[in-house]
């Protein structure tokens, strides 16, 4: 038996959502145009002399850090102000296929968000040679982030009725995440712990995960890194949502 | 068919639903009565699959809702309090997204969404955004949305809550024409309602059964149920209260309202002789004594009476919370 149809028709009803209402052009805007300033300006974009587009990649972990989150926010925190999930979840589908759906349509959203970047993509291989192989990873990578901060939304969302909170709280768990493998982090603990220590440590932060991805690598473990935080965030999410209180 | 045993639902401490357990069969139509917080929409939320029970069972058509929810949920219609949609959408769009995720498709799809407008009259408002249309449409929309996939049981919180008397009686009939085949819960707070279009109604009280019956089964359970009332010129009260007083199978009389143009009496019966017949009892007496009555009738009970007599909760909530 299949779930496919529902999941389609969830994820479908999400994305009519987004572009039903302003949210979406706000966010696309938003995005390109912080991404474009950051990039080519505060990213020393020319100055660095190079074809590569790192500077852009560099401000991805912070750029996503506050737009994912209000792109997540109102995933189930919506619902549950507006008592919808209980038409939702007395249709026939199951709470996984529910949360799919809906992670799934916000996914391809940031995919279609990273797509629009394709100008930075145009520009730098109009002024030099760059190695697309590397962007192309660093373009998964930052997908692969996107999802990570996207399920910890989710979840955040499921946890209560107001968009703000789900938010803040997505915040600050994205935020510790990246801190973890910060370089000014990891810097200040080697002075007090072992090399191999602050590795580890740093290795549950996204950022080390991210920079891999960034600098053309894609390592096997990271993907099973980002694998690993969205799949634990949706199965938090479900477990809220299987024990819901009217 | 529905069949709940033994359900109980307790939120912290709370207890929303005791110890509940009634069936409902193809064919009938349960009205499920009870005050504010009594354990009505509990009691659905659980039927439906949307909350799990703390113990007890309960089963749609032969599938647990616990053990097989996709098999329950695909043979209900449910329509939640408060009748929730989604806001953003038309009432087309919302429609056809209800009948994708019932897994309608093609002309099936087109026939079902076609049926449920006509049966909700919502032709004039397809392409209208659900957030800007009045509370009657929004909630005809999500009726449609229940009876969509014309299923084997509905499950109506509240139906007509919000809608003008004509929309209520639309939805009454409504509701009549697809019991036949159905099985058919609702809940609500009219009584009228009751009478009018359920086979059988159960009142909840503090989360248990408190009376479980035909309408006219419980309507006979109320203190006025085959009472005489006789009406009388003013001036002829007391005497006729008197002869009524001494008839067998009278237990007593009371005056029900009184005014300048007469006096009402209702007379209670003490024996088997009660209603319509009682009447003829008493209209044969005060003919023979010249007392006769402007107008006589007989007390079939009234629901709300037998409603205000069983239901207690908001008593035990205020108690519970001073003691």
């Amino acid at each position: 038996m299949s779930g496919l149809p529902a999941i389609r028709a969830i994820a479908r009803r999400e994305i009519g959502q987004y572009f039903g209402s302003p949210v979406a052009y706000v966010f696309l805007v938003i995005f390109l145009l912080l991404a474009g300033i950051l990039t080519f300006t505060f990213g020393a974009f020319f100055e660095r002399g190079e074809a590569s587009l790192a500077s852009f990649f560099t401000w991805i972990p912070w750029l996503f850090l506050f737009l994912v989150p209000a792109v997540g926010m109102r995933m189930w925190a919506e619902e549950r102000r507006a008592g919808t999930w209980e038409l939702l979840l007395t249709l026939p589908v199951t709470a996984w296929q529910a949360i799919l759906g809906k992670f799934l349509a916000s996914w391809l959203f940031l995919a279609l968000a990273l797509a629009l970047t394709f100008p930075f993509w145009m520009t730098v291989n109009w002024l030099g040679q760059p190695d697309n192989g590397v962007v192309v990873a660093g373009y998964v990578g930052c997908w692969l982030l996107g999802g990570t901060y996207l399920a910890i939304t989710c979840m955040t969302s499921s946890f209560t009725r107001n968009q703000v909170v789900a938010f803040i709280l997505a915040v600050v768990v994205c935020l510790l995440l990246i801190l973890v493998g910060f370089t000014p982090i990891t810097d200040l603990l080697s002075r007090y712990l072992a090399p191999d220590w602050v590795d580890s440590f740093a290795s549950f932060g996204v950022m080390t995960h991210f920079d891999g991805f960034a600098k053309g690598v894609l390592a096997i473990r990271s993907l099973v890194y980002f694998g690993s935080v969205i799949a634990l965030a949706l199965v938090i999410t479900a477990a809220v949502i299987r024990n819901r209180r009217s | 068919m529905i069949k709940v045993e033994n359900l109980r639902k307790t939120f912290g401490t709370k207890v929303a639903v005791n110890d509940i357990s009634f069936e409902v069969h193809p064919g009938e139509v349960l009205g499920f009565l009870g005050p504010n917080g009594a354990g009505k929409s509990t009691t659905m939320r659980i039927v439906t699959g949307f909350i799990a029970p703390s113990a007890g069972r309960a089963s749609v058509c032969g599938f647990d809702v616990v053990e097989q929810p996709l098999e329950a949920k695909r043979r209900i219609g449910y329509l939640p309090e408060a009748a929730p949609s989604y806001g953003e959408m038309t009432v087309e769009g919302f429609l056809g997204w209800a009948a994708d995720m019932r897994g309608l498709s093609g002309q099936a799809r087109g026939r079902a969404i076609g049926d449920a407008v006509d049966a909700c009259s919502l032709q004039g408002v397809l392409q209208q955004q659900i957030d800007t249309l009045s509370k009657g449409f929004r909630h005809r929309t999500c009726l449609a949305q229940a009876i969509l996939h014309d299923p084997e049981v509905l499950i109506l919180d509240e139906p007509t809550d919000g809608l003008d008397p004509n929309q209520k009686h639309e939805v009454r009939q409504l509701i009549r024409r697809m019991s036949e085949k159905k099985t058919i819960i609702f809940s609500t707070h009219i009584l009228e309602e009751v009478e009018e279009a359920c086979t059988r109604a159960i009142i909840i009280d503090g989360g248990n059964i408190v009376a479980n019956g035909t309408p006219a089964e419980l309507k006979s359970r109320a203190v006025n149920a085959g009472a005489v009332l006789a009406r009388f010129a003013a001036s002829e009260g007391d005497a006729a209260r008197a002869r009524i007083a001494s008839l067998a199978g009278v237990a007593r009389v009371e005056v029900a309202n009184a005014d300048a143009s007469g006096i009402v009496l209702r007379a209670f019966p003490s024996g088997d002789a009660r209603g319509d017949v009682l009447a003829a009892r008493v209209v044969a007496e005060l003919a023979a004594s010249g007392h006769a009555p402007l107008a006589i009738s007989s007390e079939a009970g009234r629901l709300d009476d037998v409603f205000r007599a069983i239901t207690h909760s908001d008593i035990h909530h205020s108690r519970g919370a001073r003691a």
